[in-house]
This record gives C-alpha cells, sequence and structure tokens, in this order.
C-alpha cells in the first residue's frame, strides 16, 4: 500500500501530506509516525497540509490523534500550511483540532517546535534545580 | 428548477470518497464558486459520502448542476439502502455517532450547504440531499 514518507531532521520528523490523503493512507501514516517517534526518539513533528484542498472530520480526527499520540509520547506536533478556505470550513464543520499547535509556513513550524523543545528541555533544568533546593 | 447535468457515482469503496469528491470539485469549479464555497461542498460532499459507505454500507452519489431563472447551484444526493436512522434529529446533533466517529457529518454538511433535505426509514434506508445555489451575475 502507498505510504506517506517520514522524513528526518534532527530531532524533528517531517511529513507532507499528498492531495488524495485516502482513510487507510491516514491510519498508516498515524502508525508509521507513532513508531518514527520512539525508534528515533523525535522530539518534534512537522505535519504540511498545504497540498490538501480540503479536511473533513474523518482527517480532523486523524490529525488531532496524531498530536495527542505525540505528546503521550514526549514529541511535540505542529501542523502548517492549513488553506484559509479549509480554516474556514472545518470552524463551519465543528472540527475543533484542540491541543493541536499551527503555524501558518513550515519554517515557522519549524521554529515553533525548536523553540517548544528547548523550553521544554530549560523547564527540565529547572525541576532538577528545585528539587536540588529542596533536599 | 431544471436539472442541466448530472452524473452518478456508486459508493461502495473508500476509494470511491475520493472520486466523489473530485467529481464535486469539477462541478464547483464549473460553476466559478469562491474557494471557499468549493472547500464546503467538497467538505460535505466527503462527510455525506463517507456515511453512505460506513453507515449506509454503500449506495450512490448523484451529482447534479441545477438551474433557476436567477441562480445555479450544484445538488448533490446520496442513497444507500442501509439501515436507516432511527432518530434523525439526534443524529443532526452534533457529537451524535452510533460509530466512533466525530458526529459532525451530518450537523456539518447541514451548515456548510444552503439546502439539506434527509429521508430514512429504519431498515430501508437514506437519502441526504445537500444544495449550493450561487446568484447569476
Ligand atoms: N447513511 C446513513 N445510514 C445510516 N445511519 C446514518 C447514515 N448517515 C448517518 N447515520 C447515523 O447518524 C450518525 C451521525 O452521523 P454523522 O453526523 O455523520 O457522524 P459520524 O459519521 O461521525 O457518526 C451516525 O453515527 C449514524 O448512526
Ligand atoms: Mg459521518
Amino acid at each position: 500500500m502507498e505510504r506517506i514518507p517520514i522524513l528526518k531532521f534532527g530531532d524533528i520528523l517531517l511529513v507532507t501530506i499528498q492531495v488524495d490523503f485516502h482513510d487507510r493512507i491516514a491510519l498508516a501514516l498515524q502508525e508509521d509516525l507513532t513508531e518514527k517517534i520512539v525508534n528515533l526518539s523525535a522530539k518534534g513533528v512537522l505535519i504540511d497540509i498545504s497540498a490538501l484542498e480540503m479536511v473533513d472530520s474523518f482527517m480532523g480526527r486523524v490529525l488531532g490523534n496524531i498530536a495527542k499520540t505525540s505528546r503521550l509520547l514526549d514529541c511535540y506536533a505542529v501542523l502548517v500550511g492549513m488553506q484559509p478556505a479549509i480554516a474556514i470550513t472545518i470552524t463551519e464543520l465543528g472540527v475543533t483540532l484542540t491541543g493541536i499547535h499551527t503555524a501558518l509556513t513550515a519554517e515557522a513550524g519549524i521554529d515553533l517546535l525548536n523553540d517548544m523543545i528547548k523550553s521544554k528541555s530549560n523547564g527540565k533544568v529547572h525541576a532538577k534545580r528545585q528539587v536540588a533546593k529542596w533536599r | 428548477m431544471a436539472i442541466k447535468s448530472q452524473e452518478e457515482r456508486a459508493i461502495s469503496a473508500e476509494e470511491d470518497i475520493i472520486l466523489v469528491r473530485n467529481s464535486v470539485k469539477r462541478v464547483t469549479a464549473l460553476l466559478n464558486f469562491s474557494l471557499v464555497n468549493q472547500t464546503k461542498i467538497i467538505s460535505a460532499a466527503s462527510e455525506l459520502a463517507r456515511n453512505t459507505l460506513e453507515h449506509g454500507k454503500g449506495g450512490r452519489a448523484i451529482i447534479q448542476l441545477v438551474n433557476d431563472p436567477d441562480r445555479v447551484g450544484i445538488r448533490l444526493t446520496f442513497e444507500d439502502h442501509g439501515p436507516g436512522i432511527a432518530d434523525i434529529n439526534r443524529a443532526l446533533e452534533d457529537g451524535f455517532t452510533t460509530t466512533r466517529g466525530m458526529g459532525l457529518g451530518l450537523g456539518g454538511a447541514r451548515r456548510l450547504m444552503d439546502e439539506f433535505v434527509i429521508e430514512s426509514k429504519e431498515n430501508d434506508g437514506t437519502t441526504v440531499s445537500v444544495t449550493k445555489w450561487i446568484e447569476k451575475s
């Protein structure tokens, strides 16, 4: 079966969704990504949907699930390139995509991912210091 | 109202949802719908085609180009002979699903289109027809 390629750049996985985003391809992507996040210890996933001409509630659910699953695996997901017409349409459809980080361009998305990854590791250092103080 | 053209597509596999979307897209572009309205119509078609396949156990889509004196439009009819819907009002509520969907398809399609008609009989099937108009300039 056709699958969506997942590229790796440092800590970040990059996925570009093609026009014909069938249900089975979408579900396979969800599985492949989960596996790669773990195997490659990815810290961020950038999902580019600029080629998509529409997002229906099924795709919205898959995208939301990818973001949620990534979070559970200690990885951030950012959705980039949503066409304005799609933003208007999914809002009216009622798809909320809560908890999904978005950026307008791939470049801005990578910046956002790097910021989130960095501020998280700073946060960790902070937590350790706190523990040290309490002891 | 006159029907100017009509195209029919069987919905029996997941790939058919994409074929329906593509046919719908062609007609919306032909009618010069704005990009936002094209996106709304294609999304409504996708939701309803998926319902025909998933809940209705397959059926067909009829894509019509319709014409009034002062407006033209696209009418999409989705028919199946599946289990039907016991309580249409509940099925239309956002979030209501008997599977594990998002429960946004029927309500969403109604919001995205100008007209929405649903007929369903238990153990007999479901027909949903939606229309979006564009004023003649
Ligand atoms: N063609 C159909 N045949 C039978 N039941 C349907 C059909 N379309 C919708 N339904 C019922 O209405 C419910 C709501 O549909 P929808 O709003 O599209 O949400 P979802 O598909 O996510 O469940 C479905 O869960 C199903 O029970
Ligand atoms: Mg549905």
